[in-house]
């Protein structure tokens, strides 16, 4: 391997043994370094956490200001030293607040990229390459099946929905954090200015981004009453809420679901989708090998996905790659 | 290429049958002459291109993508079509491929071209045409559109009676220029040679009490009605086809019947399976449906036979417009004109009173029929579900308690609803092991909308287990399931299969081990019917 051995895999998560912290750690620790406020990341009870002003205030909108006995906000770039270790957050391009963990000891730097996307998305900071010796990278779509359209033309496709069936409610199921308000985001940049129902899982979260300058325009929750006024417009819910008893106020419903794992015919009849979105908050496979020149490390390795395509991959391309099988990671969660 | 292949996508994804039509009616207006017509061709499976096995499709990708990578991707994806056209990796040339160009080359190419085709092909079209084109060139669109559906979406596009699509269709070849042109009133109707075309079948209504109290047991005529298939065999000047009441041509099937056709005439009647003068059960039929080319030894095990009902015409003389009365009387001369060997005709019976003619319907379960057709005296042969002129009167459907086993969540509307249902029968199990469910059929209809809702309610509250979108419950809740008929089954584990099962009441009152047994169940199965004496009442 790469010679590094102050940083491994332990059943809790990554850990620095260099800066004694654990990296988007499952269950409670001492000390957290958090990439991003997604729950399969960003868990509560920690004695100690790290991770952009962003994050930390989506965990405490989640969890309760308790969340953690101690919380550090630092910003994209800003240097602190933990133990051993020199740590900084880069952006990761993800959702607002994510971050990549950029570790240095002893003239070696290890990048830790959580999840991460190179796609242009108007709600959050783009990607940094952050060169190093070890990249652990993450491989939600780490097989070049994966290879998503532009984000604007599925958009289109909703907006073109919108036209050949002006009398049905266009329901569309998103993740709360991001996807939701990056799809917001798009539509109005398309220029639809109509007001948009939210569920109301959807609205702290959007209204948190109208407060760090991502502008939403009108937002309408959605009630018994006012989902009889649906026809024609769009409805955003979280994915779960499609096939639940709340879908059912609305008259004439399409069913939309937004998601890198849309590009899979199967999945998406199998979800009962009529209008698959194919929009990832994710990395696809051009992406994930363009990061790994990119970032021109000698060790990658890979977690959080289709490992074993991705591990290949690089060693075909003359890198020494390990799958790395970090538990607790749901595959569907926020893809 | 790319309109034809949205339009794929959309139909793959839409349930609703009214969607669907609307999306086939935007695609004729929005699609040039012939690409539109070569779809109409694909959907309806009517387009003859060379079929590119799934080997050619594995190899060319296989050269293309590094091996490893292509198997685990096909591992994780599961459909050829769908993984190549994801992996593929084209030049992609700016300039759009026409559905036109694809089919036309994919129809000239000689088997050795066919591979360097359909790898240039692929690499100059984007993700949804390259879907397109490797379900177009593997044969098999499966977007969930029927002939008929296709058919009235030609017919609202166009603002035409779905019977004059009807009328043309079979007389009528891809990429369907001259029908366009009349749909979209630039051209008279195509002119077509008829002589051989399936002529549009007129079909019946189911009877109720509420009708047959209006109706005057004079006008009628009642005949059986034969658990077969409705078809319609024509033969002019030596040549013959047979059609099923939608106008399938299925004679390649029954080369013995085309074969006995020496008579010539336009005859609907019902197919059956007859040995030794005996109509034998359904199951024997669907042996020979769906066989390109039968064995002689194919045709020796289960006989086909077909048992007219109606005469509709004879060379030089259309007797559709006749009454019905007439119409009999011909089909009888018919008969006794012509040395018949497949074919004989249906029996029957005057109406005196309603009393008499239940009763015969009654007898109608040992009989083996499916019940009675009622038909006007005085009715012409109309095209379609006319009406007013013929009654079907089923017999009595048979019932058994099952058992609620699993629950699926449905389509469009119902697709927050658990509304499709798989139930059980108990099966004793080994020694001490006790009785077991076993699954003995599907229903998803039959019950009200508030029915739905307690099931609905029943299926989340007792889940043990959940496989996508499907739950299985804990086995309480009976359920008594009504069915036309019981046929045997290799398919299924319980031996046996249901013919239309569907949910006649929820037996919440009913404890889940008082349902019915598998013996009891298999008790109900058909058994072979002995054959009424042939005779004309008229
Ligand atoms: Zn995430
Ligand atoms: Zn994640």
């Amino acid at each position: 391997m790469s010679g590094i051995d102050w940083i491994f895999p332990t059943p809790t998560g990554l850990y620095c043994a260099a800066g004694d912290f654990y990296i988007d750690p499952m269950s409670p620790v001492d000390r957290a370094v958090v990439t991003h406020g997604h729950a399969d990341h960003a868990r509560a009870g920690h004695q100690k956490v790290l991770a952009t002003t962003q994050t930390l205030a989506i965990m405490a909108s989640r969890y309760g200001e308790e969340h953690a006995r101690q919380t550090q906000a630092v910003n994209y770039g800003e240097q602190v030293t933990i133990g051993g270790a020199i740590v900084r957050l880069a952006p990761a391009g993800h959702v607002l607040g994510s971050a990549q963990v950029v570790i240095e000891k002893a003239g070696q730097r290890v990048v830790v990229s959580g999840d991460y996307k190179r796609r242009p998305d108007p709600t959050c900071t783009p990607f940094e390459v952050v060169p190093c010796d070890l990249f652990i990278t993450e491989a939600t779509f780490g097989l070049p099946v994966f290879r998503h359209p532009d984000a604007e033309e599925e958009v289109k496709k909703l907006l073109r929905s919108l036209l050949v069936f002006p009398e049905k409610t266009h329901l569309v199921g998103v993740y709360a954090l991001g996807k939701c308000q990056r799809l917001i985001r798009i539509l109005r940049d398309n220029g639809y200015d109509t007001p948009i129902f939210v569920h109301g899982a959807l609205t702290a979260l959007s209204d948190f981004y109208e407060q760090h300058g991502v502008a939403l325009g009108e937002l309408v929750p959605v009630t018994t009453e006012s989902k009889k006024a649906t026809k024609g417009r769009l409805v955003l819910c979280p994915p779960s809420a499609l096939a639940d008893r709340w879908s059912r106020g609305f008259s004439d419903r399409i069913a939309a679901l937004a998601s890198g794992w849309m590009l899979i015919r199967q999945r998406a009849k199998q979800r009962r989708v009529e209008l698959p979105l194919v929009i990832s908050d994710h990395a696809d496979w051009d992406e994930l090998t363009a990061t790994i020149t990119d970032v021109a490390a000698d060790t990658i390795w890979v977690t959080h996905g289709q490992e074993e395509a991705l591990v290949h991959y690089a060693r075909s391309c003359g890198l020494e790659a390990a799958p790395l099988a970090l538990q607790g990671r749901d595959e569907e969660s926020a893809a | 290429m790319k309109l034809f292949a949205d339009l794929l996508e959309r139909l793959v994804f839409t349930n609703s049958r009214n969607e669907k039509l609307r999306l086939l009616a935007t695609y004729f207006r929005e699609a040039p002459d012939p690409d539109r017509g070569w779809a109409v061709a694909a959907i309806a499976g009517t387009l003859d291109t060379r079929t590119v096995t799934p080997s050619i499709v594995r190899k060319l990708t296989e050269a293309r993508v590094d091996p490893v990578l292509f198997r685990l991707s096909y591992d994780y994806v599961g459909d050829l079509a769908q993984t190549v056209s994801l992996i593929w990796q084209g030049q992609r040339t700016t300039e759009p491929v026409s559905l036109d160009k694809v089919v036309s080359r994919l129809r000239s190419a000689h088997r050795s071209e066919i591979a360097p085709l359909l790898e240039s092909l692929l690499d100059c079209l984007g993700e949804s045409e390259r879907f397109a084109l490797l379900k177009l060139a593997t044969g098999g669109l499966r977007v969930g559109v029927s002939a008929r559906m296709l058919k009235l979406a030609l017919a609202s596009f166009g603002d035409k009676a779905p019977e004059e699509i009807e009328e043309l269709w079979f007389g009528l070849e891809p990429p369907y220029c001259a029908l366009f042109a009349w749909l979209e009133g630039r051209a008279p109707a195509p002119a077509v040679d008829r002589t051989l075309l399936f002529r549009p079948a007129m079909l019946a209504h189911p009877l109720d009490a509420e009708t047959l109290a209006r109706l005057d047991p004079a006008d009628f005529i009642a005949e059986w009605k034969w658990d077969g298939i409705r078809v319609q065999a024509l033969s002019f000047d030596g040549k013959r086809r047979l059609y099923t009441r939608t106008g399938d041509d299925i004679g390649h099937a029954f080369p013995d019947i085309l074969e006995s056709m020496t008579w010539e005439g336009v005859i609907d009647g019902e197919l059956l399976v007859v040995e030794d003068e005996t109509v034998r059960p359904f199951h024997r039929l669907q042996k020979r449906l769906g066989r390109k080319a039968p064995s002689a030894r194919a045709i020796a095990e289960n006989p086909a036979r077909i048992r007219a009902y109606d005469l509709l015409e004879l060379p030089g003389a259309d007797l559709r417009p006749q009454p019905f009365a007439i119409r009999r009387q011909r089909l009888e001369e018919w008969a006794s004109a012509n040395p018949l060997s497949r074919f004989d005709l249906s029996s029957v019976f005057p109406v005196e009173t309603w009393q008499q003619i239940d009763a015969l319907r009654e007898r109608s379960r040992s009989g083996g029929y499916e019940g009675l057709m009622l038909k006007r005296r005085d009715s012409p042969y109309l095209a379609g579900r006319v009406k007013g002129h013929w009654f079907k009167w089923k017999r009595e459907p048979l019932t058994a308690d099952c058992v609620l086993m699993y629950a699926q969540r449905g389509h469009g509307k119902r697709s927050s609803y658990y509304s499709d249902f798989t139930f059980g029968c108990w099966q004793e199990g080994a020694e001490s092991a006790g009785p077991r469910l076993v699954p003995v059929g599907k229903a998803y209809s039959g019950f009200t909308n508030a029915e739905l809702l307690e099931l609905d309610k029943f299926v989340r509250a007792n889940t043990t287990e959940r496989f996508g979108p499907v739950r299985a419950v804990t086995p309480d809740l009976v359920i008594e399931v009504a069915f036309d008929a019981l046929q045997p089954s290799s398919r299924h584990k319980s031996g046996v299969a249901m013919r239309f099962p569907r949910i006649k009441r929820i037996r919440w009152d009913k404890p889940a081990a008082e349902a019915d047994s598998l013996t009891t169940l298999s008790a109900l199965r058909d058994m072979p019917m002995a054959d009424q004496k042939q005779q004309s009442l008229l």
